[in-house]
C-alpha cells in the first residue's frame, strides 16, 4: 500500500516561488497560465494493513507534522 | 543569570549565543536536542541555524525534539524563552508563537544589517532598550517572511504582541525597509503572556563593537533585568531542582 500526499501553500499565502515560475513560463511563451503554486509531493510506503486505519493515521500526521495548517493545505490519497 | 542555549543538528549560532551571554557577564550552557531537561536555566535561547537541515519546513522537525518538550513545560511555567532566526521558526512551528515564517518575498537569502523599531518597552525582551533608539542588528535568512491570517494579525495588534518592526535608518516603517516581505513589517513578536519571544534578526551577532553594533545587548540585558526581579529559579514542578553548586560552565569555549 502507498500513500500520496500533496502539500500546497494556502491560496491566501503569498507564494513567491509559484509567482516566479509563472513569470518564467510566460517568458518561455506558455501563455494562458494564470497562476502557479509550488508545493511538495510526499510518497509514503505502507505495510499491508487496514486502509482506513492507515488513512486516519496519515491524516493526523499530515495535520500535525507533514503540513503546517497556518500556511498549507494538503491532499491525502491512499493507493493499493 | 544562567541561560540554556539549545543545540540541534545543524544549529550554527549556538556558540554565538553562548558567547554573547558571556560577553554580558553571565553564564550559558548548551542543551543537546535529545536532553529532556533544561538544567538550572533561568532562561532559554533557541539559536539560529538550519536545525535538521531545514527538512520538510524550517523548525518542523526540531519542534518535536525532547528538549523542545522541556521548553514547552518551561514556557508554560512562565520561563523566559527567546528564539532567534531558526529559533523563531521553531517557536512558531511549536505553537508557542502564532503565525509562520515563509520564503522571503524576493526569494533571496538576505544577509545584512537592518534597523528595527521597538513597539513597546515594557516587556522582558525590550525593557532595557532606550525609548528613542533604533536597533541596528543583522539578519541572515531565506525564510523570514512573517505570515499569519487576518484574525491572528488582529490579535497580535490587539494584545500588543508585535515587539519589533523593520524600519529605515531614520525610523520609517516602509516596504523598502522590509527585507523579506513580512506582514505588518514584523521582525519579532511575543506570546500573549509575554514570556516567549522570537525575532528573525540576530542580537547575538550585535553584542560587541568589533561586530559593527552593540544594539543586540539591549535585548539580552532586558531579559537579564526581568530575571533579576524574579525568584531565583524557575519553580515549575516539571523541572528538576537546581543543583546545589553553581551552574556548570559551558561545554565548550
Amino acid at each position: 500500500m502507498k500513500a500520496h500526499i500533496i502539500i500546497l501553500p494556502k491560496k491566501a499565502v503569498l507564494d513567491p516561488q509559484g509567482k516566479t515560475v509563472r513569470g518564467a513560463l510566460e517568458h518561455l511563451g506558455y501563455t494562458g497560465i494564470t497562476e502557479v503554486r509550488v508545493g511538495k509531493f510526499i510518497e509514503v510506503e505502507l505495510a499491508e494493513g487496514d486502509r482506513e486505519t492507515a488513512r486516519r493515521q496519515l491524516d493526523e500526521a499530515c495535520h500535525r507534522f507533514l503540513s503546517n495548517p497556518v500556511i498549507e493545505d494538503y491532499h491525502l490519497e491512499i493507493l493499493d | 543569570m544562567h541561560f540554556a542555549v539549545l543545540q540541534f543538528p545543524a544549529s550554527n549560532c549556538d556558540q554565538d549565543c553562548v558567547h554573547a551571554v558571556r560577553v554580558l557577564g553571565h553564564t550559558a550552557e548548551l542543551r543537546w536536542h535529545k536532553d529532556n531537561t533544561l538544567g538550572a536555566a533561568d532562561a532559554v535561547i533557541i539559536p539560529g541555524g538550519f536545525s535538521y537541515g531545514d527538512y520538510l519546513r524550517c523548525g518542523a522537525i526540531a519542534r518535536f525534539s525532547p528538549v523542545m518538550q522541556a521548553v514547552q513545560r518551561f514556557a508554560a511555567a512562565g520561563g523566559l524563552v527567546l528564539g532567534i532566526c531558526n529559533g523563531f521558526q521553531i517557536l512558531c512551528e511549536a505553537g508557542l508563537l502564532p503565525g509562520a515564517l515563509i520564503r522571503n518575498r524576493s526569494l533571496q537569502f538576505r544577509c545584512e544589517p537592518v534597523f528595527l523599531k521597538t513597539a513597546r518597552f515594557d516587556t522582558p525582551f525590550t525593557r532595557a532598550i532606550p525609548r528613542d533608539r533604533l536597533l541596528k542588528i543583522p539578519i541572515a535568512h531565506g525564510e523570514g517572511c512573517y505570515f499569519a491570517d487576518e484574525a491572528t494579525l488582529s490579535e497580535l495588534r490587539a494584545h500588543g504582541q508585535i515587539l519589533w518592526q523593520y524600519c529605515s535608518a531614520t525610523g520609517e516603517v516602509t516596504e523598502r525597509a522590509n527585507p523579506n516581505g513580512s506582514l505588518l513589517h514584523i521582525a519579532g513578536i511575543c506570546n500573549t503572556a509575554g514570556n516567549v519571544a522570537g525575532l528573525m534578526p540576530h542580537p547575538d551577532r550585535a553584542c560587541e563593537a568589533i561586530l559593527g553594533s552593540t544594539d543586540g545587548r539591549f535585548i539580552f540585558e532586558s531579559m537579564i533585568a526581568a530575571l533579576a526581579e524574579r525568584p531565583l529559579r524557575n519553580t515549575s514542578p516539571s523541572l528538576p531542582s537546581p543543583p546545589a553548586s553553581a551552574p556548570a560552565p559551558v561545554a565548550r569555549s
